[in-house]
């Protein structure tokens, strides 16, 4: 196996362009675990720890651009009140040593439909930018999820960062694993209210082949919400809300759980994050007013 | 820790610092906390080669053919064998000898060893088992345990004639083992019909208890080195180092004396290390090519290594006056003993002596069966067939209190054993029993604060689900549940159970000092800790040196059933005393008291030897000068007997003891999620040899009993492990563990060297039906398999196959 | 295909050539016999394997040993100074923090990581919403060492063994 560690960005793009089938690495711990168990035997590894940007967070146009490498922890630490869904699912990863190791950037090139940062990016209509030697360029992460471990980046692409709105409305993420710490989800659900567009971003994991979002329910809170007073919603149509993202799951019964607990779970999860949001969203009107 | 009636031993001194009752440092603290105490995986020689192991792809399969020849031309690799090869013997076993050292005819299970490889390097040997080939005929698994045991029509695991058959057992087809226990009305013939008339209440229920690992920290490991008399030195991390040199030698072909053990560091055991795994196979390696050999297994490859904890279904039937007065009660348990016997003669031994629990119940029918099928082998786990029944009848208790209108405390105590109780095997318990004292201070135990009163109710870290943000409050109902367990302490039915201590008195460097050597296996219970407490309190001397164990020195039993500071304990005591003697001889021969005088006048304290009458008679070092006293013994519990094979009669157990918890959950009924809130323990251990490590043994058997409760399960589908991982395999966390209070008790038993129980079990048998009592109590469902799985909880079909 | 790096192990220089499979953890454990850090799962999720890795802990397994190159390693080994036990390390001792140890070098290592990040103020992977001064109660220990199992149950003494640790370090 092919061991390349470029100490630059451009070097890690040709390297990306010449070892297409190269596996990026940085902090190790999805691309590690597949090495130990020898069900990937990748030709070749990119190592990108030494790529000092991976790590930087700043503003980008609006967004918060956020390295593919920064690790969990910074998340975390720093950038809590910028992404906070993202930071809820971030203090869910794993374990504290995986956190300080692991970030966004590995969740998105492993894309297993069990890592904990796709239904918040999912959810706050984030952008990943791809990046290889014939450019850059940025897809939706609502575009970017294809098949079960397939994305949108293409062989010579690397992840170099995402990019997050401003939070413009309350934001959730609710994770179900059967013990209280180092647990892969059994379900997990992303909530992100936006407004100023009045919209409503969903995100669900750990039931479908990929990341998925529930569209139907997506369109049916924004209609329903009071965007203007933040009254609660009734009882129906949160349990109307809860459905239709129960819904819009695909999930498998595995070891984990089966898929009818899955789809119960995510229709509980979703009518606790409205509630949130609606208490969250009357605190901001408070404020402003 | 609170603990009562502590009271000094007679004829003890206190002055000698840490003794037995204090709680001195383990002597191998320092060199754990550094990462210098070496473990089996860290063994390393120069020049050693490493060893894999082919398992079986398929639970059930005839072996046609194997072919080893691609393997051998890979460069680096120094050997491949297969049951060809074995040298003597080509079966072991615990109790049968029905397990091959490696496949030969056909496959019982998946993950059965097949061929084994010597390499220069641990990937060279995995890349050579990717080239044997071995020919398979696939058969139909043996999956279904109950029918294992009750189908005449089941196909058979092991062919009819090709075992040597333990009528003692009732073994026949496919049982390894069918007890049944007949007392009052049944014992005299009469149908449960008749029985049932007796009853005011009836209840029936129906559990069962999924298959649990031992999940030890430290996968199998060791490491085997070829000796010039061409023998083998083996330094492996086991329970019984003596049981695994019996099983080893005759399948190597050697006599035992050439089967040299060292106990090499042990990285949890809990029952797994009793049956052997890469041991014999290492020794063949080493053997076949002259170098060392090591073997590591992964954590997958751990999962197919040992024996787990039995699978149990578990049929109830229990009738009362309308007062709570127990009348009869039936069982029907089976055992999946999987493809091997392993331990399971014996766990059937203790499912059905115990399977009514600690009651009182004039008339008892058990019908235990231990099966063989073709799922993953399962034996000896930390409370060993108790866990199960235990999980059975103290959910029946609270199903009955329920029909009954009852407490289900007030329904224990009025039912439960004490001194001078049978229990249904017809044995009196003849030590001390306070399981209602032990049930009304579990209730009196303060409750945590109701969550209304917590600082920040909604803060995740209390809530089920933590941080992971399911719930801020919502959903969320607290439980309380009680659970008793009875358990019995050292090897039982019969079997000659004994430890062998040697300890060594002399002069270093002008002070006296002792050595104690034994066999027995430190596996983290603090044994170690416990045998320099005893030689220090029964020689007064401060200093004292454990030796490595290994087989230089008799047997010890085996680090299991709780026996080994009984066992062990009585032994070092038994030597001590041995030495203690011949001090006093040589005092009496120095004339430094009278002929005559009674040695019960002398004591040895601080390093001295002290007449009651005339205080200090002289120091340790001036008596001994050069001289060193050694003294080996064997120490012996009293005799057990067989449990009758057709009515199950018989005073089959040592000791017995036992443990009370009270579990207060919070579940979030929504979404199926339980946190422990709180796990307090109630423990008779007769006496307290080291208060500290006592608490870790009721912490680390609490914890276990939680993870069954909540989230051990090994998944077996068609004989097929489905999660043989650490990411699915769920272990608790410090997060899932809460804390406890402990209450000990101290009623001694006075057959046990210094009055003390075993301890280190109880705690697994009572933690588990405790929590699920407390999570029905919570959520009202009727939660009958443990461990509980949200779905359950949340009222919704567990995930199939 | 193999590799030169160079580790610095608690404190001393290794040159040394590794194949660029190896972990973190085999290169400790089978080329330079650092056996502290233990093998217990193979992917992270036991934390037997916890190394301070410059300064912050991570899981040796899942991290490649030529990716370290350069770095400063410091296993259960290397904590103490002067033959005197670090105080984690004692207090674990003290307060029989372990059973079989297997787990304990990794969660000494944990332990002092972990200090060091409540030390430098880092919030809690906790919290809502996450307290800016972190408050190493019980709990919070309890939060800040999941990443660590111990199949012997011995959490309780654990936790009373950081906090007597946190106490002597204050």
């Amino acid at each position: 196996m092919d061991f390349l560690s470029p100490s630059t960005w451009e070097e890690a793009l040709a390297a990306k362009s010449a070892h297409p089938d190269a596996v990026p690495i940085m902090g190790g711990t999805d691309v590690m675990v597949e090495l130990n168990f020898g069900r990937r035997r990748p030709p070749a590894l990119l190592d990108l720890t030494r790529i000092p940007q991976l790590r930087d967070h700043g503003p980008d146009d609006g967004y918060l651009r956020l390295g593919a490498g920064v690790p969990y922890t910074t998340i975390i630490e720093r950038l809590r009140d910028r992404s906070p869904a993202l930071a809820q699912a971030a203090r869910a990863v794993a374990s504290p040593q995986i956190r300080n190791r692991g970030s966004v950037g590995g969740n998105l090139g492993g894309a297993s439909p069990a890592g904990d940062a796709h239904p918040p990016l999912l959810a706050v209509d984030a952008l990943v930018e791809l990046a290889s030697v014939r450019g850059v360029r940025r897809v939706a992460a609502r575009e970017f999820y294809h098949g079960p471990r397939r994305t949108a980046r293409r062989d010579d692409e690397l992840i170099s960062a995402v990019l997050l709105p401003e939070p413009a409305g309350p934001q959730s993420f609710s994770k179900i694993g059967t013990r209280n710490a180092m647990v892969i989800a059994v379900a997990s659900f992303s909530l992100a209210l936006d407004a100023q567009a009045r919209t409503v971003g969903t995100g669900i994991g750990s039931a479908g082949p990929t990341p998925l979002r529930a569209i139907e329910a997506e369109k049916f809170l924004a209609s329903e919400f009071d965007w203007d007073g933040a009254a609660s919603p009734s009882p129906a149509t949160v349990t109307r809300f809860g459905e239709l993202v129960a819904s819009a799951a695909r999930p498998i019964d595995d070891v984990r759980g089966s898929a009818h607990y899955r789809r119960h779970a995510l229709s509980v999860m979703a009518r606790r994050a409205v509630s949130w949001a609606v208490t969250d969203y009357r605190k901001e009107i408070a404020r402003c007013a | 820790m609170a603990s009562t009636s502590t009271r000094a031993p007679v004829g003890l001194s206190s002055v000698t610092r840490d003794g037995i009752g204090a709680s001195p440092r383990r002597p191998d603290g320092t060199l754990k906390v550094t990462g210098e105490f070496a473990y089996s995986s860290d063994m390393w020689m120069e020049d050693m080669l490493w060893g894999a192991t082919l398992r079986s792809p398929h639970p059930h399969a005839e072996i046609l053919g194997i072919d080893v020849s691609g393997a051998l031309r890979l460069p680096g690799v120094y050997a491949v064998l297969t049951h060809e090869d074995v040298p003597g013997e080509k079966r072991y076993g615990l109790e049968y000898r029905d397990q091959p050292v490696l496949a030969f005819g056909k496959v019982r299970y998946k993950g059965e060893p097949v061929a084994i490889v010597a390499a220069d390097h641990p990937e060279t040997a995995r890349r050579a088992l990717e080239r044997i080939k071995v020919d398979y005929r696939v058969l139909e698994p043996v999956s279904d345990a109950r029918r294992a045991a009750l189908d005449p029509d089941c196909p058979l695991v092991h062919e009819e004639g090709s075992l040597p058959l333990h009528e003692e057992h009732n073994q026949r087809g496919n049982r390894v083992r069918y007890q049944p226990i007949r007392t009052g009305a049944f014992a005299d013939g009469a149908s449960v019909e008749e029985v049932r008339a007796l009853a005011d209440v009836v209840v029936t229920g129906e559990y069962e208890v999924g298959m649990q690992d031992q999940a030890f920290l430290g996968p199998e490991s060791g490491l085997a080195v070829p000796a010039e008399d061409g023998g083998v030195d083996l330094y492996i991390a086991t329970q019984w180092l003596h049981v695994d040199q019996r099983q080893i030698a005759p399948c190597l072909g050697l006599p035992a004396d050439k089967v040299r053990l060292t106990l090499a560091g042990v990285g949890g055991a809990f029952g797994a290390r009793e049956d052997l795994s890469m041991q014999i196979h290492a020794c063949m390696l080493a053997l076949h090519t002259g170098k060392p050999v090591k073997f590591v297994y992964n954590r997958e490859e751990s999962f197919f290594g040992h024996v787990h904890r039995h699978p149990a279904t578990m049929r109830y039937e229990h009738g009362a006056k309308r007062d709570g007065t127990l009348v009869y009660a039936t069982m029907e348990i089976v055992l999946d003993g999987g493809a091997y016997a392993s331990a399971t003669p014996a766990v059937v031994g203790v499912a059905s002596s115990l399977g009514i629990g600690p009651y009182e119940v004039p008339h008892v029918s058990v019908d235990a069966y231990g099966v063989y099928t073709t799922n993953p082998p399962c034996g000896a786990m930390r409370g060993f067939g108790a866990v199960q029944a235990c999980f059975g009848y103290e959910s029946q208790m609270d199903r009955l209190a329920a029909e009954l209108g009852m407490d289900p405390v007030d329904l224990r105590i009025k039912n439960a054993v004490s001194q001078g109780s049978r229990i249904i095997t017809g044995q009196e318990i003849d030590m001390p029993m306070p399981m209602a004292e032990m049930l009304r201070r579990a209730r009196e135990m303060p409750l945590p604060p109701d969550r209304s009163s917590l600082p920040a109710p909604s803060d995740p870290r209390t809530l089920p689900g933590g941080v992971a943000n399911t719930s801020h409050g919502e959903g969320i109902v607290r439980g309380i549940g009680y659970g008793v367990g009875l358990k019995n302490l050292c090897f039982s039915e019969g079997f000659d159970d004994y430890s062998t201590a040697r300890v060594r008195l002399e002069v270093v460097g002008g002070e006296p000092a002792v050595t104690v050597h034994t066999a027995a296996a430190e596996v983290g219970q603090g044994l170690v800790t416990v045998k320099g407490q005893i030689a220090r309190t029964e020689l007064g001397v401060e200093r004292v040196t454990i030796l490595p164990s290994d087989t230089r020195v008799g047997s010890a039993g085996s680090s299991s059933a709780s026996r080994q500071s009984y066992m062990t304990g009585g032994a070092v005591k038994t030597a001590c005393e041995a030495v203690r003697e011949r001090v006093f001889a040589l005092v009496r021969e120095r004339g430094l008291v009278e002929d005559g005088h009674p040695d019960a006048l002398l004591s040895l304290s601080g390093g001295k030897v002290v007449s009651a009458a005339e205080g200090v008679l002289i120091s340790l070092a001036d008596l001994l000068g050069g001289e060193a006293i050694e003294e080996t013994r064997e120490y012996h519990h009293r005799p057990t007997q067989m449990l009758d094979p057709s009515r199950g009669q018989g005073s089959s157990h040592t000791q017995f003891g036992m443990c009370v918890h009270r579990a207060v959950v919070d579940v979030d009924v929504e979404l199926g999620l339980v946190k422990v809130v709180a796990l307090d323990a109630v423990q008779d251990v007769g006496k307290v040899m080291h208060p500290q490590q006592l608490a870790g043994q009721i912490q680390g058997a609490s914890a276990q009993g939680l993870g069954l409760a909540l989230m051990e399960e090994i998944q077996v589908h068609d004989g097929v492990i489905r999660n043989p991982s650490f990411t699915d395999y769920l272990i608790p966390t410090i997060l899932d563990t809460p804390p406890m209070r402990i209450d000990v008790l101290e009623h001694p038993d006075p057959h046990a060297p210094y009055g003390l129980r075993g301890a280190g079990e109880p705690p697994t048998l009572s933690s588990t039906p405790a929590i699920v009592a407390a999570v029905r109590n919570a959520t009202g469902r009727p939660l009958t398999h443990a461990p509980v799985r949200p779905e359950d909880i949340v009222g919704i079909d567990p995930p199939q196959g | 295909m193999e590799s030169d790096i160079i580790l610095r192990v608690n404190g001393r220089e290794w040159p040394l050539r590794v194949d660029t499979r190896t972990t973190l953890l085999d290169a400790l454990r089978e080329r330079l016999g650092v056996t502290s850090p233990k093998k217990g799962c193979d992917h992270g999720q036991c934390g037997a394997c916890t190394v301070l890795l410059d300064g912050r802990r991570i899981n040796g397994c899942l991290v490649l040993a030529v990716a370290c190159d350069g770095s400063e390693v410091v296993t259960a080994e290397g904590l103490g100074t002067d033959g005197e036990l670090h105080p984690v390390q004692q207090a674990f001792v003290d307060h029989d923090g372990f059973q079989c140890g297997y787990c304990t070098p990794g969660q000494v290592c944990s332990a002092v990581g972990m200090l060091e990040e409540v030390a430098a103020g880092w919030p809690s992977a906790a919290g809502r919403p996450v307290a800016d001064t972190p408050v190493l109660d019980d709990a919070e220990i309890r939060e800040r060492m999941s990443g660590n199992l111990c199949r012997c149950g011995a959490y309780a003494n654990i936790v009373t063994a950081v906090r007597a640790a946190k106490e002597v370090s204050r």
